[in-house]
């Protein structure tokens, strides 16, 4: 109803599926041969750095053993910013489509100013303005500003998912003696999730990689513990080698898995 | 107010604002266009209408006439712009009026059904008793079957509206409608979405509902329910009531020349 397509190629709410996608590339059912671009990427990734650590183990096998802390911090930080993002997201999504209008228009300002300023910038921002209020750990920092920022989105997504359930839901909820809230929150929001749950995944694969962006406010993901070890050896083609390698086979591995979770989805629909 | 009447309508006007351009547009839009240019479109006019306690009234009319906004206004889905609904002595159409008592005692069917698919058929009908009136599940489960026997599905309980043809699901709405005990009915175009062959099990539930004495105001084309059950029928055409009266006077010997050419579509 409201979205546009330009919006739902952004978000991924694919309501007609287009060609297009700024996400990985996700395996569909019945594309599923060997040669697949997933399959070549996956398994080329793994390969090669099976390969790399077994035939040139100094330094590929040193970075390898020095990487895994970066790798915990980054899923430290996907993890937490996702969740807090869910909630800022409902209250984002529910707010724009709020009758009252001052709760919509903060909503929708607040979306519309997240999504006008650049990541980088905004996690610089919010981590300086937080720490001139309080003192808090650089990773607490770190996931507010990401997930403030992911909120913007998430809100969008959850929106557009609200208003993709047909109206009849409500009116029957209401007619039935429900209020507004209440009939949100059993009839609409249940049914929302099942259709928000592959974009959100989406988000999620895009959140790690974004979460790489933390790296510069001293936070050893694994960016940052690249760059600290490669900064000690000067081996830095290897290191962002490893690293790249890394991101790509996790990044990979999330999108088999939102792909297997919207092939359930289509499966048993409604 | 007469002891009699269940449902009085007073002067009912429905204006809806009409845009030039697509009506479907998002909200923005069209408040922009509103600035600009709005005619004006009467679903209803100046409709004054009355239905007895126990009184079964089919509506009929052309597409358009104003049908669904009537009943939609009744439980209040949409507001009137002017005039005046009571249901007993409680005006429905006062701001002021405890809507969900309104809707407590109004249930609605609808020509989509509008099952919650992420229900099972039971879920469907006890969770307004348990969220609405805070009915404890047990019985309100126990309820469910109950009514989910009376329109003939009690072996449905644990299936998804998916799972059920579009008979079994309007049926189950029925039963929904029923598990708030109210005390009007309205069903608006109940079968238009049916295969010809499960109209019946739908019109069946709905006769005996009317033999039981049910307030309904029905909107349908259903000439064998209206014959069957319909105390009254009432014609409408742009948002007036042309004619209304016993079903075989409307449908043998109608009075006005744009009843009769309209039931000869029908017919």
């Amino acid at each position: 109803m409201g979205i546009d397509a330009k919006e739902r190629r952004v978000h991924g709410i694919q309501r007609e599926r287009i060609p297009t996608s700024d996400s990985t590339l996700i395996p569909e059912k019945g594309k599923r041969d060997i040669f697949s671009a997933w399959r070549i990427s996956f398994f080329g990734a793994i390969g090669l750095l099976i390969f790399l650590t077994v035939f040139s183990p100094d330094p590929y096998a040193r970075i390898l053993r020095f990487l895994p802390d970066g790798i915990v911090k980054t899923f430290q930080v996907t993890v937490l910013s996702i969740l807090l993002a869910l909630v800022i997201g409902l209250l984002a999504g529910l707010g724009r489509i709020s009758r009252v209008r001052l709760i919509n228009r903060i909503a929708t300002v607040y979306v519309e100013v997240i999504r006008g300023i650049p990541l980088l910038v905004q996690i610089f921002y919010i981590y300086y303005a937080l720490g001139r209020i309080v003192k808090l750990p650089d990773i607490a920092s770190a996931i507010i500003a990401m997930s403030i920022c992911y909120g913007a989105y998430m809100g969008e997504i959850i929106r557009a998912g609200i208003q993709a359930i047909p109206k009849g839901q409500m009116e029957a909820a209401l007619a039935l003696g429900f209020s507004r809230g209440k009939a949100m929150r059993y009839i609409i929001l249940p049914q929302t999730i099942k259709i928000i749950l592959p974009p959100i995944g989406n988000e999620f694969i895009a959140l790690l990689k974004d979460s790489s962006l933390v790296s510069i406010l001293a936070i050893s993901d694994l960016l940052r513990r690249g760059r600290e070890f490669a900064s000690r050896t000067f081996e830095y083609f290897e290191t962002l080698t490893v690293v790249a390698l890394v991101y790509l086979i996790l990044t990979l591995f999330f999108s088999y898995l939102v792909g297997k979770m919207e092939e359930r989805l289509n499966r048993d629909v409604r | 107010m007469s002891d009699k009447v269940k449902i009085r309508i007073e002067k009912a006007t429905k204006i809806f604002a009409v845009y030039k351009r697509d009506a479907e547009i998002d909200e923005r839009a069209a408040r922009k266009t509103a600035k600009m240019e709005k005619s004006h479109l009467f679903a209803l006019k100046d409709l004054n209408l009355t239905v007895n306690r126990g009184e079964v009234v089919l509506v009929i009319g052309p597409s358009g006439s104003g049908k669904s906004t009537l009943l939609r206004c009744i439980n209040r889905l949409e507001r009137l712009t002017s005039g005046d609904i009571f249901i007993d002595n409680l005006c429905v159409t006062d701001p002021k009026a405890d809507i969900r008592k309104v809707r407590e005692e109004v249930g609605i069917v609808f020509q989509s059904f509008n099952l919650f698919p992420h229900l099972t058929a039971l879920r469907n009908i006890a969770l307004a008793p348990i969220v609405v009136k805070g009915m404890e599940k047990e019985k309100a489960h126990e309820k469910g079957r109950a009514l989910l026997k009376r329109v003939g599905l009690e072996d449905k309980e644990n299936s998804f509206p998916v799972q059920l043809s579009g008979g079994q699901q309007q049926r189950v709405a029925i039963a929904r409608a029923l598990a708030m005990d109210p005390h009007v009915m309205l069903f608006d175009e109940p079968t238009s979405a049916l295969d010809p062959e499960m109209i019946k099990e739908v019109l069946d539930v709905m006769l005996a509902l009317a033999k039981e004495g049910m307030t309904m105001l029905v909107v349908s084309h259903e000439m064998g329910f209206a014959k069957a059950a319909a105390h009254r029928v009432v014609f409408m055409d742009e948002g007036e009531i042309i004619e209304q009266g016993p079903p075989d006077k409307i449908f043998n010997n109608a009075e006005y020349e744009r009843t009769r050419r309209f039931l000869k579509h029908i017919l």
